[in-house]
């Protein structure tokens, strides 16, 4: 087990970034040559390819790496701070919360007066649903409340997206849930981008200053304040992060599960195992998976495209399976 | 040179009192143990000397200065802690896990300094376990464990020490090394506090013994003022036999007193 991380971990995932990026433009329902991807990129091109390019596969591939950057960083971040390998975004109740959110949109129509409507009161409901969790879970130092308010928040947000199913008026508007709810990026317009990397930024700005403080909590919480962490604040940081962070990536892109639980076991391997040497790379990993996942439903031949949530959902088991075999020591 | 002073330290946890009124004064170049029942109220001392438990009344002043005017980074620096039976969370390599000691010292970015390195390197040899840098910590024995642990408490580089139960799961040869330690430590001028259940070793090592019961301090002085039949019965209900060696008791409890 190496103790230091791989010294080309970080070069080799911007690598990857960029080869998935580049992918995510080349590669379609619509084969574009590398020449005419090459007479855009550099200003000139056919309008048809400039309008495949510009207006649909660069905002969906921008959308695929910050979106995925947020899930895998936030799971990160959660693993550390909860320390929990099984930890991921879901676990404070944001993702449920902001698919909620969307879900009404949905369900009255919202989603239809207005393209942004759906985004904006996905954010909302999980500004809200962080409000809620900061009521019920108090100030206390513990990750055990905190993870009972999440699961308290989850599960409301849960039963409430299964009462829009049941009260649906037709199997359409159900489809249109069902099917916002499994994870997409298809169809995403720069405004999207727009909601999209604020929050992000944001977020992502508030779980990486506290790489030190999830350092600290391997000793525990005593041993962590008495290392000079002020506990409080950085769970407030934590909370704010996630809750915008996941909340404005959910909002444009649905629940997508399962980035946030795998990647931080993907690279942990690959550094020394402490929890702030691995927020980094689980953001770029996090980045390049859901980006190859996005390529993959658009290269799957199938009668209607494959949703990014299934897809990511069947990648999380072979991890598991993995992981079950090393602490059986099968392998 | 630090001084820690606790002036009617009181906390209550839930509905129950875990400490009541307790008045105190630690200061360097001593080697003092804190003994007592289980449920005395021993860890809940010393949390309270490190604002990590909420105080019901009371003040604590550090160095002259009252706690509640100081961050928990100026307390860090001033005095290393080592928490109970410590569990570790995450497989850090031993270099990697006794740098955390370091913390309180660095800013917000920045990265460990050659003095930093010299220290965590210096923490390890005190610990005698520089051996041990580039293993595994939760793959090390309970013994080697423990002393990682004690280590990462000295690259605090702070004046004061305060251990609760370092001795805990430690065979004879590995409780006899952490007390030669921090005995070292005391007659460098630390302040060294340490909670113990083994009172042979409390009486063979510790320059003064704090005696807590239900809460309160009952006795507090030099081990053979401390270590009496009558305290032991008090506290403990056993009946021991006591004999001086030189200037410190032996002890040797022999059983439970009933009624």
């Amino acid at each position: 087990m190496s103790a230091r991380r791989h010294p080309l971990l970080i070069p080799a995932l911007i690598a990857l970034a960029l080869i998935a990026a580049l992918g995510s433009l080349t590669l379609g329902a619509v084969p574009l040559s590398p020449p005419r991807i090459l007479a855009v990129l550099t200003g000139g091109g056919d309008a048809i390819a400039r309008a495949i390019l510009l207006d649909l596969r660069l905002p969906r591939m921008l959308l695929g790496l910050i979106v995925g950057a947020m899930l895998g960083l936030s799971g990160a971040a959660l693993q550390g701070y909860l320390r929990n390998p099984l930890a991921e975004p879901s676990v404070l109740g944001a993702s449920n919360a902001a698919a909620l959110g969307a879900v009404c949109a949905l369900y009255f129509g919202l989603a239809e007066l207005h393209p942004l409507a759906l985004p904006a009161l996905a954010i909302a409901a999980s500004l809200i649903g962080i409000g809620a969790l900061f009521l019920l879970a108090g100030p206390a130092e513990s990750p055990l409340t905190l993870i009972l308010a999440g699961i308290a928040i989850a599960t409301l947000a849960g039963a409430g997206i299964s009462l829009s199913l049941n009260l649906s008026p037709n199997p359409f508007a159900a489809m249109e849930i069902m099917s916002w709810l499994m994870g997409s990026l298809e169809n995403r317009s720069y405004s999207h981008v727009w909601i999209a990397l604020p929050c992000v930024a944001v977020g992502a700005a508030l779980l990486i200053a506290d790489g030190r403080t999830l350092d600290a909590l391997t000793l525990g919480e005593d041993g962590a304040q008495a290392l000079g962490i002020d506990l409080r604040r950085a769970r407030l940081r934590l909370m704010l992060g996630v809750a915008v962070g996941v909340g404005g990536a959910v909002a444009v892109s649905g629940a997508i599960g399962f980035v946030g639980l795998i990647v931080p076991h993907l690279v942990r391997p690959l550094t020394d195992r402490s929890p702030s040497a691995i927020l980094l790379p689980s953001m770029l990993g996090g980045a390049v998976l859901l980006t190859l996942a996005d390529i993959g439903v658009r290269l799957i031949p199938t009668s209607s495209e494959l949703k990014l949530g299934v897809l990511t959902a069947l990648l999380g088991v072979p991890v598991f399976l993995i992981h079950l075999m090393r602490e059986r020591r099968l392998w | 040179m630090v001084t820690i002073r606790a002036q009617g330290l009181s906390v209550r946890l839930g509905r129950h009192s875990a400490l009541d009124g307790v008045d105190l004064h630690l200061e360097p170049g001593r080697l003092v143990g804190i003994i007592g029942p289980n449920g005395a109220g021993k860890s809940t001392l010393i949390r309270a000397l490190l604002g990590l438990v909420k105080r019901e009344s009371g003040s604590v002043l550090i160095d002259g200065i009252d706690s509640a005017r100081l961050t928990r980074r100026d307390v860090a620096r001033r005095i290393a802690y080592l928490p109970q039976g410590q569990t570790l969370h995450w497989p850090l390599a031993v270099e990697r896990l006794v740098a955390l000691g370091r913390m309180p010292h660095l800013g917000p970015l920045s990265r460990l300094s050659a003095e930093d390195e010299a220290q965590i390197d210096a923490a390890l040899a005190r610990a005698d376990v520089l051996h041990l840098k580039g293993r595994v910590a939760t793959e090390l024995s309970g013994g080697e464990r423990a002393r990682v642990l004690l280590a990462r408490a000295l690259a605090v580089g702070a004046p004061a020490l305060i251990a609760d139960e370092p001795l805990a799961a430690l065979d004879p040869g590995h409780q006899i090394d952490v007390m030669d330690l921090l005995k070292a430590e005391a007659q460098a001028g630390s302040l060294v506090v340490t909670v113990l259940h083994d009172l042979g070793m409390a009486a063979r090592y510790c320059d003064r013994l704090l005696l807590m019961d239900r809460g309160s301090l009952v006795a507090d002085g030099a081990p053979l003022e401390v270590l009496t039949e009558e305290n032991l019965a008090r506290v403990y209900g056993i009946s021991a036999r006591i004999e001086t060696a030189g200037d410190r008791p032996l002890i040797l409890p022999m059983g439970r007193i009933r009624g």
